[in-house]
């Protein structure tokens, strides 16, 4: 008796406690998973960088998606008709879609959505200078006007890496895209609700799933199809160092490492407790960037030679080591997608330093050094340079090859200075492959000068067929401009790519559903 | 007394006066572009301009400084350049960790060390005092994180008896509370105590060679009394000292353990505004623990006067 007391005081205290608290109820229906980087910032559209992406994943949904077969599906999208001349796009949103406050999904607030996404974004701002127009239909219906027939609109609407195109209310989607929304604007009609009175910068961040989301009816596939939230609450925590992840994945105390350093996989890879799945078959592209301002890479046909020096096996296995996960790849649009392809590269990245020298003598190389940037602490950056170095060095350049930590070379990299007065001449980075598998998609094949990224290449060739391939709807044909691109490319690089490589995700064994996708998603993961 | 209170406290603001400067000037000297870090990966120059303009670091330095530095003086710390949150929120929801962290580590290392080194010193050539100052160099040569990942793995992961990483609001659950702070205390209780020991031995020594000890020993007091009320006593103003001088240390040590045990405490918000160049963050986190430096070192001035009636102030 007296136990029983005891316990049911216990009990009555500890359900104080919880709904004091606003702890869940259920633990077994919560994942905690530890992602790649914290959460600072929440809107999307702001910041391109990859974990407000996965954010706005939870909390937003999109008008299409791209399924594991790199197919662009409607997802808020029920159907959608072009007119004959091409010019109209009209899209009707499916029954039922409300945001987390209850408010319906309109027509205004898509439109207020895509405009904000396409002042960010490069896909965007290309689609949105063929636009002429936006029109509410009727609540669930709108269309688009275009100057011109656009070949991208639905890869666009449906483009799965950042900028996303997420649908937001109006009132959050009027912010000016270059001020951060407000954290009571997080509102979405995605499958998980973000949970703001528990978001502790630093310590974790928690997701509720969204009761009033409905679901497609089809199978989840990589980003599109059904996403049903199948449990009641997720948690993303906050934990720097590799190797606490490691231990606390062992320990059970979380469920999810989204990227276990490469060097611990065989640790985990041993326990039979945990799992190591492949969520990202395509991977990611490891990139060497010029600075085309200054010499001496302002010169093509020294940048080609640079191609010609580079073989990718080096690059892959200073920074990955393992070859279960990397892979030598020439194909710049990603090995495995439509547009894959090493065509017209059969005479580049074979590690050729004697014929990489003959085209430096052609190409006038005056021994100008290359002022080479090195991160030093991201693990998977770090080799990359040294290496960069020494195969450049075999060739015949001068490199100064200068460290320094990631963020100081984000900073350097944005600088027009020329490298000898605090500018730069190339450094080394790596993409989400699904950000990169179509010339307009790549940030780094943009030529248009002032207007391309850090390193800001002027080719008006490239531009040339970068348009031609955006408003091409024949897919036959756009593989076709997409070659010719590749073809001008390798003589003219904007950049040049070293190989892909596999970050797989640590689960512990209990965690089954886990999408094959280019982001990390949670819909459709379940925990017994 | 209370002169020396307020001329102390008064000292501080020139101190301050230096922090600002000498931090505000290093994080604009320093590379790094935050600007460019919130834009991401596919920004173009344009959106890194028109971001760096919103946050207002396209002005002068002057300007910006005299901008933050008003701020300042109003008592508003500003806001983040990256969570949508102000700083002084920011600091509210980490304090509790490290403070947690810093009084469990103050108490285990006293608690540890002082008889430590006592006892050393009362032994002073045998194999106790060999043990306790090997100890001692041990602790001082055995970097934080290295004592964290061994501790972890013994007591957290082979043996289950302890959490890997976390951190429970006191308010919330006491026990799971003094669970999460067992390892990091003791990870960053041992140079602490390696560095207490090691002064208390020191003076406890230097004590036990007085004439007044010999004295109370030929009144025939015990071992006891001699060294918990005479010795002791008498040499607690290097202690005192020494764990003054070591709160710098700790709040180094903070930064560390913090990150090793995946404490959400003002340590690791430290090393994130820094990574991620959060200007107002930094500042305000800096000047935060100049402060709190002071005040401490203030407060073991005082202490001095409980343990020693000939310091007046």
């Amino acid at each position: 008796m007296f136990e029983f007391r005891r316990s049911a005081v216990a009990l009555i205290a500890a359900a104080g406690v919880a709904g004091l608290f606003g702890m869940p109820a259920a633990e077994a229906q919560t994942i905690k998973a530890v992602m790649h980087s914290d959460v600072k910032i929440l809107d999307p559209i702001w910041t391109t960088a990859y974990i407000q992406r996965n954010f706005g994943y939870m909390v937003w949904d999109t008008l299409f998606a791209m399924d594991e077969k790199f197919q662009v599906k409607p997802q808020m999208v029920d159907k959608w008709e072009v007119s004959p001349d091409k010019l109209t796009w009209t899209f009707t949103l499916r029954d039922g879609l409300v945001w987390s406050n209850g408010q319906p999904v309109t027509s205004e607030d898509c439109i207020a959505s895509i405009k904000r996404w396409a002042a960010k974004d490069s896909m965007g701002q290309k689609m949105m200078a063929s636009i002429s127009g936006f029109e509410a239909v009727s609540p669930t219906t709108f269309s688009i006007k275009f100057k011109e027939p656009y070949g991208l609109v639905l890869e666009s609407l449906g483009k799965p890496s950042s900028n996303v195109p997420f649908m937001m209310p109006k009132k959050t989607a009027d912010t000016d895209p270059n001020t951060q929304i407000k954290v009571e604007d997080v509102i979405g009609s995605g499958p998980f609700i973000f949970k703001a009175d528990e978001w502790k910068p630093g310590e974790k961040l928690v997701f509720l799933k969204n009761t009033k989301y409905k679901p497609r009816a089809e199978p989840a596939s990589g980003l599109a199809g059904g996403k049903v939230a199948k449990v009641d609450r997720v948690e993303w925590i906050a934990m720097p160092d590799v190797q606490t992840q490691i231990g606390a994945l062992q320990n059970g105390e979380i469920d999810m490492i989204e990227a276990p350093g490469i060097d611990l996989l065989p640790i985990l890879a041993k326990d039979k407790n945990i799992k190591l799945f492949d969520a990202n078959p395509l991977g990611n592209q490891y990139a060497f960037r010029f600075n085309t301002l200054f010499k001496p890479f302002d010169n093509p046909k020294i940048r080609h030679a640079v191609m010609v020096a580079f073989g990718q096996e080096d690059f892959l296995k200073a920074t990955i080591g393992d070859p279960k996960y990397y892979k030598v790849c020439k194909a710049p649009f990603v090995c495995g997608t439509p547009l894959g392809s090493d065509e017209g590269m059969a005479d580049v990245l074979n590690q050729n330093a004697a014929k990489a020298k003959e085209l430096l003598k052609e190409a006038g190389y005056d021994g100008t050094p290359v002022v080479l940037m090195q991160s030093t602490d991201l693990a998977v950056l770090t080799n990359l340079a040294p290496v960069a170095k020494a195969q450049m060095e075999a060739a015949g350049f001068k490199v100064e090859m200068q460290s320094m930590d990631w963020q100081t070379l984000v900073g350097r990299r944005a600088k027009k200075d020329p490298p000898d007065k605090g500018g730069w001449s190339a450094f080394l980075t790596s993409w989400v492959s699904a950000d990169i598998i179509n010339p307009v998609m790549a940030g780094f094949f943009n030529a248009s000068c002032d207007k391309a990224m850090f390193g800001w290449p002027c080719d008006a060739e490239i531009e040339k067929l970068r348009d031609a391939f955006s408003k091409e709807t024949d897919p036959v044909k756009q593989k076709e401009i997409a070659m010719a691109l590749q073809k001008r490319w390798v003589e003219a690089p904007t950049h040049i790519n070293v190989g892909q490589w596999y970050q797989p995700v640590a689960l512990r064994t209990n965690i089954d559903g886990m999408l094959v996708a280019p982001v990390p998603v949670f819909w459709n993961m379940t925990k017994k | 007394m209370i002169d020396f209170i307020a001329r102390r406290l008064v000292s501080i603001v020139p101190v301050l006066a230096v922090v600002a400067i000498f931090v505000f000037l290093m994080l604009r000297l320093t590379p790094g572009d935050p600007a460019a870090v919130i834009a991401g990966d596919n920004a173009t120059s344009d959106q890194i301009a028109d971001i760096r303009a919103k946050l207002g670091l396209d002005l002068p330095i002057w300007q910006q400084f005299a901008i933050w530095a008003g701020d300042m003086l109003r008592g508003n710390f500003g806001e983040s350049f990256f969570f949508k949150k102000t700083v002084a929120e920011l600091i509210a929801q980490r304090i509790e960790p490290t403070l947690s962290l810093a009084i469990c580590t103050l108490i285990l290392a006293v608690v540890v060390a002082v008889p430590l080194g006592v006892i050393a010193a009362y032994r002073h050539g045998s194999w106790v005092d060999r043990l306790v100052m090997g100890f001692s160099v041990l602790g001082f040569s055995v970097p934080v994180f290295v004592i964290g990942y061994c501790l972890i793995y013994v007591f957290a992961i082979d043996l289950g008896w302890l959490p890997v990483q976390g951190y429970t609001r006191i308010g919330v659950d006491f026990g799971s509370f003094l669970e999460h702070m067992v390892l990091p205390s003791v990870s960053l209780a041992v140079v602490y105590i390696a560095l207490i020991a090691r002064i208390t031995r020191a003076s406890v020594l230097e004590v036990l060679n007085e004439d007044y000890i010999r004295t109370a020993r030929a009144k025939g007091l015990s071992n006891r009394v001699v060294l918990m009320r005479h010795a002791l006593r008498n040499a607690a103003v290097p202690i005192l000292t020494v764990i003054g001088i070591g709160i710098a240390l700790l709040i180094g040590g903070a930064v560390v353990t913090e990150s090793v045990y995946g404490l959400p405490g003002l340590g690791r918000l430290t090393i994130e505004a820094v990574l991620s160049r959060d200007f107002p963050t930094i500042q305000a986190v800096i000047l935060l623990f100049s402060v709190v430096y002071v005040l401490i070192n203030l407060l073991i001035d005082i202490a001095y006067t409980l343990f020693d009636p000939r310091i007046r102030y």
